[in-house]
């Protein structure tokens, strides 16, 4: 059982599974909401769009996650204006909306990486250095799965009708496109930390791959939402302990553990309907 | 509801205007906000506890006018009331069952926690339905025939069922004014007696409903009124 526990008794391997399970958990409660609203290209587009807060972050010796978060909250909000429903009527579509924001921010931290940063530094931020994560960036990473946690909990069933009705949620005076913004903001924090722990690249796997295994499990939302964190933070446990004794990266160790799990939910599943 | 800083939209239960009609529509114009208006000089009353249908072929106008007397448009010209109140004053006395199209319903939600919904208008915020709730919820569903399935994800019912559970929500909420969209498009025989045994028990409560469909022969229960729409306006009614 050595295997197991020795790894915990470096500092920088218990940082890295704080910060790793605070990531899971935020990733994995928003996730089943990103998958069932079909907003998987929204959680792809946010990560990438975290690169220009983390590259000046980087360069000017700012916090990483506030860097990125900055970055993304700027994306959520103008994502939310975009695809609101005036804008529909003026025919923007949501994706192209998505896709206009996604591209043009990420070709901004590319461009700023050459004129401020280095090739090396991008390759931290594009695979996640889980490794080597600040101790203030980890309090804040714990910060925003708490927020996550709360206002998911606060406002459950709000955001459970608004995102499988949101005409009758809009009908009893619930601004359903109100919900949709925060809710946006809160897959940015998650993002945002999923960004430390697997890398701007791998980002959206950590908030869709739980989420999709959770699915295959249950049909019912509460169940779900459990099965998911416990999937992400299994991936994180997991993937850190390969990682760490077979000397893999990370990030993308956590991933391929993630879908680990997605595979034998899938199998498992296929099993269980013959 | 007591706490009325907790309710949605802030707003609370207000007592109806005594002796306004259940709906009064005014020289009504309506449609999405930037766009040109869809209904056009639209007024007609309907009395507390009648049952009026609104037919009109696709793109006639029926949804639009259902949804802007819901709130869920803006009223661009002329005056509605509602009990006597502007739309919207009160959310608890409208429901408004929409038509199947509009529901994702590949969302991880069964049968009763749908129904359910139907009670958030009187929880609100922060707060989790109470007993009281669960009681009316069991009531709707035994009455539309779901509480064999009320366990059941909404993804996989038919679409008879997804019909009724639309009605069982609306009447969960206990409204007094129904809006129904197309209530009985293209369900199953059974569904339909089912939905007709529950409009008439509402009505003989003393609720007040209006029911679009593109052919009032289609229904098997009467109604007190038929309004036909044409390219946004009422052009007549017939008893």
């Amino acid at each position: 059982m050595n295997w197991l526990f020795e790894p915990w008794s470096h500092g920088f391997m218990r940082d890295a599974l704080a910060a790793g399970l605070a990531a899971g958990v935020a990733c994995g409660v928003l996730g089943v909401f990103v998958v069932f609203r079909r907003m998987a290209f929204v959680g792809e587009a946010m990560s990438h769009t975290t690169l220009p807060g983390l590259v000046i972050a980087q360069a000017k010796g700012f916090s990483l996650m506030a860097g990125a978060l900055a970055s993304n909250l700027v994306t959520a909000l103008g994502i939310a204006m975009l695809s609101s429903q005036t804008s529909r009527r003026r025919g923007i579509r949501d994706d192209a909306a998505i896709g206009v924001v996604f591209t043009g921010m990420f070709a901004l931290g590319v461009v700023l990486t050459a004129r401020i940063g280095s090739w090396r530094d991008l390759s931290h931020l594009l695979l996640g250095n889980l490794l080597s994560v600040a101790q203030g960036d980890l309090v804040l990473m714990v910060c925003a799965a708490l927020a996550v946690l709360v206002i998911i909990g606060s406002l459950f069933k709000e955001m459970e009708l608004a995102s499988y009705d949101s005409t009758y949620a809009d009908l009893i005076g619930i601004r359903s496109q109100r919900l949709h913004a925060l809710l946006l903001v809160l897959i940015a924090l998650a993002v945002v930390s999923g960004v430390q722990v697997v890398g701007v690249v791998l980002t959206s796997a950590l908030l869709v791959t739980p989420a999709a295994t959770a699915a295959l499990l249950t049909r019912r939302m509460v169940p779900m939402l459990w099965l998911s964190v416990a999937a992400a933070t299994t991936a994180v446990v997991g993937g850190l302990l390969l990682s760490y004794h077979a000397s893999l990266p990370s990030g993308a160790t956590i991933v391929l553990m993630a879908v680990l799990l997605f595979i034998a939910a899938w199998v498992g599943r296929r099993t269980q309907l013959g | 509801m007591k706490d009325t800083a907790l309710s949605y939209g802030g707003r609370h239960l207000h007592a109806p205007d005594p002796g306004a009609p259940a709906l009064a529509l005014e020289g009504v114009v309506a449609g999405h906000s930037g766009a040109s208006p869809i209904l056009q000089d639209v007024s007609f009353a309907l009395p507390v506890g009648k049952r009026f249908a609104l037919v009109g072929p696709n793109g006639s106008g029926k949804s639009t006018l259902l949804k802007t007397v819901a709130g869920l448009l803006p009223v661009r010209g002329g005056n509605i009331r509602v009990f006597g109140l502007r739309v919207g004053a009160c959310h608890h006395r409208t429901s408004y069952v929409p038509q199947r199209q509009s529901i994702n319903w590949d969302f991880p939600v069964d049968v009763r926690r749908f129904t359910l919904a139907g009670r958030f208008v009187h929880t609100g915020w922060l707060r989790r339905p109470a007993a009281e709730c669960q009681r009316v919820v069991d009531e709707v569903l035994a009455s539309l025939g779901l509480t064999e399935i009320a366990r059941r994800p909404i993804g996989e019912l038919s679409g008879g069922q997804q019909q009724r559970l639309l009605l069982a929500r609306a009447a969960a909420q206990e409204s007094d004014l129904l809006l129904l969209d197309e209530p009985l498009n293209a369900v199953d025989a059974a569904s339909r007696v089912l939905v007709g045994a529950l409009l008439d028990r509402l009505q003989r409560a003393g609720k007040s409903m209006i029911v679009s469909t593109h052919d009032v022969g289609t229904h098997d229960f009467p109604f007190d009124e038929v309004l036909s729409i044409e390219d946004g306006t009422v052009v007549g009614g017939t008893r």
